[in-house]
């Protein structure tokens, strides 16, 4: 579904991403796990326009997405989450949802989706009129990615749902994670707590420095003695 | 000062604070959707001014088609200046985009003086009568009214514009955070422009509205009321639209009663206020300083 193919991606001389090859198929979870600053981010960013590839090609649905400006990428079916949730401050929790939808013209549709996000994410519709700045952590973390559900995305790409929450909230976000999944929509899921990320994937990667140094089921890097040691906590 | 004279300037000063929130507007909504003191502003609202006169002058519009062509010609202007000198320095730092909009602002002014010459001209006398209206013992002229009236329903379409459609959701999210609404599907260029096409009409509007009411118009007529605007849209917080509404209605009130009792301090008033607030409450009346919640 998603290919990414020796993408390389620079800041001006920094060479950010190095000749990185990732695939995502229909229906799976594929988490891609580094610690801080190994271009998790940047990866994402790149899928979603943010930030131009070098050289490489990412294509989605067999399209090839490089020189697509970030704002037509929505309109295939690709939602970005971002890191640290990026939510619209001053605007209602509805109107940051509305926001999400705001690539679709289907008001039935939209309207449907509204109540599937409000089903999935309760506490939203009770703060449905407050703005989205009020909200704990874990609820701008939900308002996130409803905002993102609202565009009925085919892929989710989520850049570390669980950064700066409390564990039982990152076990919630992880459970509903799984859950929209379960409803059909693919997931690329960048983390740094590789734990939680590999309990719940498929199939996932290991970004270092730029450069994918691993990559294999899920299950099986749980059980990894290099992944143990330095992603797992020994 | 009686209750009758205080009513008529409360009238008239609201009517002049009409003004200044209309261009006070512009200066608010660009600052909050690209960070930028947009100097040339007040210039936008002198061409404004200058576009009624021609159409009205030569075409011999009357006043309602000659006001709408104004504010188009204006928002073309807005548009324009922001592809051709803000655009391409964006991602710049800001001190280049503020001396950019120096620079066009000085084009601007000294543009029309070299073309049109820096004789103060006048609007055709027909194109509003000037009229006066009595409220029982209250005694306001037509002009002030219809300024008046013109601005609060400008201000009432933007109103809604902003709150109740989508695309003035997008260009609140996209004054909050670009890249996040990129990610919506918003096309961030697209909605600078409109926001710059918008300010610009509504600043072109009050340039023709001021300009027939004191019946003058010259190359550096924006420059006065482009401070005071500018310290109105301050006053209530610049970035926030109902601000800029707010500060320009105090602005104009306290203003006119200011020249009621000494007409030589009441152009210091702005200044004034303008201190004040920047030592008192530096984020204007309705600003809060922003919290970031991680």
């Amino acid at each position: 579904m998603l290919k990414i193919q020796n993408l390389n991606v620079y800041y001006d001389a920094i060479h950010a991403l190095t000749d990185i090859n990732i695939e995502v198929k229909e229906g799976e979870i594929v988490t891609l796990i580094g610690a801080n600053g190994a271009g998790k981010t940047s990866t994402l960013r790149a899928i979603s326009g943010l930030v131009p590839a070098k050289s490489g090609t990412i294509t989605f649905e067999d399209k090839k997405l490089n020189g697509y400006p970030a704002y037509k990428i929505p309109y295939l079916g690709i939602s970005h989450v971002p890191e640290g949730r990026r939510i619209f401050s001053n605007l209602t929790v509805m109107e940051n949802l509305q926001m999400g939808a705001y690539c679709r013209k289907d008001d039935a549709g939209i309207k449907k989706d509204f109540e599937m996000v409000y089903a999935r994410f309760p506490r939203l519709k009770e703060r449905m009129k407050q703005r989205g700045g009020t909200l704990s952590g874990g609820e701008q973390q939900m308002l996130a990615m409803g905002r993102a559900l609202m565009a009925r995305p085919k892929i989710l790409l989520l850049d570390e749902p669980s950064m700066g929450l409390a564990p039982i909230i990152v076990q919630e976000i992880f459970h509903i994670i799984k859950e929209i999944n379960g409803s059909g929509t693919t997931i690329l899921l960048v983390e740094q707590n590789a734990n939680m990320a590999l309990s719940i994937a498929n199939r996932a990667y290991v970004i270092e420095t730029g450069n994918i140094v691993l990559e294999g089921k899920a299950s099986d890097l749980l059980q990894d003695d290099s992944v143990k040691q330095a992603y797992l906590g020994g | 000062m009686s209750l009758i004279e205080f009513l008529q300037q409360l009238i008239n000063g609201v009517s002049l604070g009409s003004v200044y929130a209309l261009i006070a507007l512009g200066y608010t909504m660009v600052y909050g959707i690209i960070g930028l003191i947009n100097f040339a502003h007040c210039d936008i609202y002198m061409v404004g001014a200058y576009i009624g006169f021609f159409v009205a002058t030569y075409a011999r519009l009357p006043f309602i088609p000659a006001l709408l062509i104004a504010m188009l010609g204006s928002a073309l202007l807005g548009v324009v200046i922001e592809r051709v000198a803000y655009k391409p320095l964006r991602r710049t730092t800001n001190i280049n985009l503020l001396i950019t909009a120096i620079g066009v602002s000085l084009l601007l002014e000294n543009g029309f003086n070299a073309m049109f010459g820096g004789n103060p001209r006048t609007y055709p006398g027909d194109i509003l009568k000037q009229q006066t209206v009595m409220f029982g013992p209250i005694r306001s002229d037509a002009l002030h009214l219809i300024i008046l009236g013109i601005s609060l329903l400008l201000l009432v379409l933007l109103n809604l514009f902003v709150n109740h459609t989508k695309m003035g959701r997008a260009m609140r999210a996209t004054s909050l955070d670009k890249d996040a609404a990129a990610l919506m599907g918003i096309n961030v260029n697209t909605t600078i422009s409109m926001t710059f096409a918008i300010g610009s009409a509504l600043a072109g509007a009050a340039g023709m509205l001021v300009a027939i009411l004191y019946s003058s118009l010259d190359p550096y007529m924006g420059m006065m009321p482009g401070i005071k605007s500018f310290v109105a849209a301050v006053l209530g917080g610049i970035g926030l639209i109902p601000g800029a509404f707010v500060g320009g209605i105090i602005l104009g009130v306290v203003e006119t009663f200011m020249a009621a009792i000494n007409s030589k301090i009441a152009g210091a008033v702005a200044f004034v206020i303008l201190i004040v607030i920047l030592i008192i409450k530096p984020t204007g009346l309705l600003g809060k300083a922003v919290k970031e919640k991680v």
